[in-house]
């Protein structure tokens, strides 16, 4: 086949279930392959992990000269993408607020233990509506400070914010950006609401803390607030979803690596590692070139889009023994599962943490589990890839 | 035979950082004969970084220090005794309790201790510190939490520079002293050492350059120096920074290729003996070690970094066990770390191996930036300032040898990022602190001085 059209059939709805096979043909086409559209493709560990760390790539769609706002920190370069980041992160992580995530870990494990009640043998249940989505959003909410009741509301926003930043080839993208932008919108209006509602009367989450941030210079402007509460609420439920229902799927799959884990619980922490390398929530980031850029003697030429199939990267043979095998026991495991560089994951602590309480928690619910429909249903999105549902008999 | 080498008997002498990730890779290599752990410290292997920095801010205790173990080792741990000599025809390593241990292959792994006050009356004055050990930690943690009026650093490289700022952020006045024209400057060279400089006293630090404290006063207890200048600094703590010495004594007449500078092996990490003659079954690994480097131009380096001790370890450990052509070189790019007056300070690569250096990111006045450094045309190091994570491209210019100054198109490119200045590394010897990476064969641009 092609190796031009590799993008259109990664994308391609068919290939949901399982993209690997693309990924496989991507490598050994490349390392650099340049699509119908003029686009081009990476598929391999260390030509992403190089590109990762590169200051010379930007992730801001502007550089390729899109006319559009100024997106959040994940989409921006330094020192704009620095400034932010570390105003979002003071009340989030180190150095200033070293024990928020694990401060949840109490929290995670009793929402945990309530979604697992209805749990009895013989029921069957869908692994995503019933547990891998309701546990990161109320983790989420409880974190920004978003009421729960309202997640019909911000999930048709999420939804449609989602779908218009999925990677497409020849950018026929018209539709789904203009009900991205209106989502947006829409999304960023409301979270700015609830903010507004707690000047003054802070509570312990994010949205509290950035709006009461006593230091001019360390607050965020009203725009800035918005994009960047949109960004953490969409990032926080779209992704983790996606992680806890992949590992699922993978256990029930290979029942001797779900006993390995039955038997010896202390490997979860490395299982989910695996996982993110394995069946990772993300599988593309595109990047684009501030200058003209050699890679592996081909030159990108500056403001064109760059794919980065982090998902293939994870599963090349030159990085890592056997990638293509579950192995939660692997040593050496630095996949690209969170990214890389200035921009690796913001909420990857958090996401670390439930994925590990949610399986772990799950794990005795799965000593009989079978997977009803395998594969299961696909999202539509390829670069937040996962199943719509599972449905798993107990 | 290869079958041979998983077995048999191994001693390493030095139970730091070195010696123990040595031990846990032999026996993650499948070495399954006996091992013996030497350590002339008390205390089971500790990481020693925190001390000049968690410990001294009270945020941790010194014995809590301890490095975990990352698997059983299944070694004899012989702490506490000092190693006294090495006797290579027979083959045994001796101790000071008198007894003498056989080896089959020895692992040297012996490390720095701190270089004491050259006045060894004046350096036993209550009050006056050295930084190495964790007793040493603890004894000058205890008295900063007892609130001295001030405490005076000799030496401004990164161990007395973190200590000024523990000093500042405990809300302590504190003079430092350096011979040289500016903190850090003999491990990163001008324009970053005035931004050293610039932190000190922002922070409130009474930073003294180009002058040397000729005495230490006080009767019994330490209450002041005198400096080369005529004026005097009135403390109650003093702290000797000045570099480390390398733990080679006991070697002296071993045959060994051990000195001042270290003891030479090979990239492999094999030592030399006297001759020049490289040993089959004497290693070398961490702090105590020089090396070749290829990407500097062979020349033989000796590094005081943690991320080195255990990269040199791993490969040692690797090659003891190992036949010949399945041995590997110790090739990684040189890598550290020091937290100061709430700056991350990260440099790859050998910054005093330059001419050249730019501003490639960011800016002096941002106080976060990435300096590129060249030597006649190519980039051999960087050092970032709270910009730790575009380290990794600045390490790959390095090891693929790429044109300095580094491409046009960085993000948060500075405007000068075209402008080279001279990198004004100057020599070793003129400073009160050491370079922790030192080039022990000659400096660059003074190709015919011996240093």
């Amino acid at each position: 086949m092609d190796s031009a059209t590799l993008l259109a059939r990664i994308t391609d709805y068919a290939s949901r279930p399982n993209p690997y096979p693309l990924y496989a043909e991507l490598r050994e086409a490349g390392p650099v392959v340049q699509q119908a559209d003029g686009s081009y493709l990476i598929g391999t560990y260390h030509h992403i992990a190089a590109l990762l760390h590169d200051p010379r790539m930007s992730a801001d769609p502007r550089t390729r000269g899109e006319v559009t706002h100024k997106p959040p920190f994940l989409r921006l370069d330094d020192p704009e993408h620095h400034r932010l980041r570390t105003l979002a992160m003071r009340p989030f992580g180190p150095p200033h607020s070293p024990g928020r995530v694990d401060g949840m870990r109490g929290e995670i494990d009793r929402i945990t233990k309530e979604l697992l009640e209805p749990f009895e043998a013989g029921r069957q249940i869908d692994i995503v509506d019933d547990f891998a989505y309701p546990l990161p959003v109320t983790v989420i909410c409880r974190l920004l400070g978003v009421p729960r009741e309202d997640e019909p509301l911000f999930r048709a926003w999420s939804d449609a914010i989602v779908a218009a930043a999925d990677v497409r080839p020849d950018d026929d993208s018209t539709e789904p950006d203009k009900a991205g932008d209106q989502a947006r919108m829409e999304m960023g209006g409301y979270l700015l609401n609830l903010a507004e509602q707690r000047r003054g009367k802070p509570g312990d989450d994010l949205l509290s803390a950035f709006v009461n941030e006593p230091d001019q210079a360390l607050r965020l402007t009203q725009e800035e607030l918005a994009e960047t509460a949109v960004l953490l609420l969409i990032a926080g439920h779209e992704t983790t979803v996606n992680l806890i229902t992949n590992g699922v799927l993978t256990l029930l799959r290979q029942p001797e690596q779900l006993d390995l884990l039955r038997r010896e619980p202390g490997l979860m922490p490395r299982a989910v590692e695996e996982l993110l390398r394995y069946e990772p929530p993300v599988h593309m980031r595109e990047r684009i070139p501030h200058a003209d850029l050699d890679v592996a003697g081909t030159v990108i030429p500056q403001g064109t889009s760059v794919i980065l199939v982090l998902a293939s990267g994870s599963r090349d043979p030159r990085r890592f023994h056997e990638p293509d095998r579950f192995d939660p026991t692997r040593p050496d495991n630095q996949h690209l599962g969170f990214g890389s560089g200035i921009h690796l994951c913001y909420g990857a602590p958090l996401a670390r943490l439930e994925a590990q309480a949610a399986l772990g928690a799950l794990l005795p619910h799965l000593g009989t589990a079978r997977l009803v429909q395998d594969p299961p249903p696909y999202r539509q999105n390829a670069m937040l890839r996962g199943p719509r549902h599972l449905s798993v008999q107990l | 035979m290869p079958g041979d080498l998983k077995d048999g008997r191994i001693v390493i002498v030095g139970a730091s950082l070195a010696g123990l990730r040595a031990a846990e890779t032999l026996r993650e290599e499948g070495f399954t004969g006996s091992l013996t752990v030497v350590g002339d410290e008390p205390h089971a292997p500790y990481d020693r970084p925190p001390l000049s920095k968690q410990v001294l801010l009270g945020q941790a205790t010194a014995d809590t220090t301890e490095l975990p173990m990352r698997r059983d080792t299944e070694a004899e741990w012989r702490l506490g005794v000092r190693a006294t000599g090495v006797d290579l025809l027979a083959k045994q390593v001796l101790l000071a309790d008198g007894e003498s241990l056989p080896y089959d292959r020895l692992l040297i792994a012996t490390g720095t201790r701190a270089r004491p006050w050259p006045n060894p009356e004046e350096g036993a004055l209550d009050g006056v510190f050295t930084l190495r050990t964790r007793e040493d930690g603890a004894g000058l943690a205890e008295r900063l939490a007892a609130r001295p009026e001030r405490v005076l650093v000799i030496g401004a490289g990164f161990t007395g520079s973190e200590i000024a700022s523990a000093c500042r952020e405990l809300g302590l006045q504190v003079t430092v002293a350096e011979r040289g024209p500016a903190p850090l400057v003999g491990a990163l060279g001008g324009t970053l050492s005035k931004l050293a400089a610039v932190m000190q006293r922002n922070h409130g630090v009474d930073l003294r350059t180009g002058v040397t404290v000729t005495a230490l006063n006080g009767n019994g207890a330490f209450t002041g120096a005198d400096l080369s200048d005529g004026s005097r600094v009135e403390a109650d703590v003093c702290v000797v920074a000045l570099g480390a010495v390398r733990n080679v004594e006991w070697l002296a007449d071993s045959g060994l290729a051990a000195g001042p500078r270290g003891i030479a092996c090979d990239a492999g990490c094999r030592a030399f003996n006297m001759y020049g003659i490289v040993t089959d079954d004497v290693f070398v690994a961490g702090d105590v070690s020089r090396f070749p480097h290829p990407l500097f131009g062979y020349q033989m380096l000796s590094l005081e970094h943690w991320g080195n001790a255990v990269e040199q370890a791993e490969v040692a450990a690797h090659n003891m066990v190992s036949p010949g052509p399945l041995q590997r070189p110790h090739l990684a790019v040189p890598v550290f770390w020091s937290t100061q007056f709430g700056l991350n300070i990260k440099s790859v690569g050998v910054p005093t191996y330059s001419d050249h250096v730019v501003i490639a990111q960011g800016s002096l006045e941002a106080r976060r930036l990435a300096m590129v450094y060249g030597y006649q045309g190519r980039v051999t190091a960087a050092v970032t300032v709270d910009m730790a994570k575009v380290l990794d491209y600045y390490r790959h210019l390095i090891e693929t040898a790429a044109p300095f100054p580094p491409p046009p198109g960085a993000q948060d490119r500075a405007i000068a990022a075209d402008i080279t200045i001279p990198s004004a590394v100057p020599d070793p010897s003129v400073l009160s602190h050491g370079p922790t990476v030192a080039l022990t064969g000659h400096l660059p641009d003074r190709r015919l001085t011996v240093v």
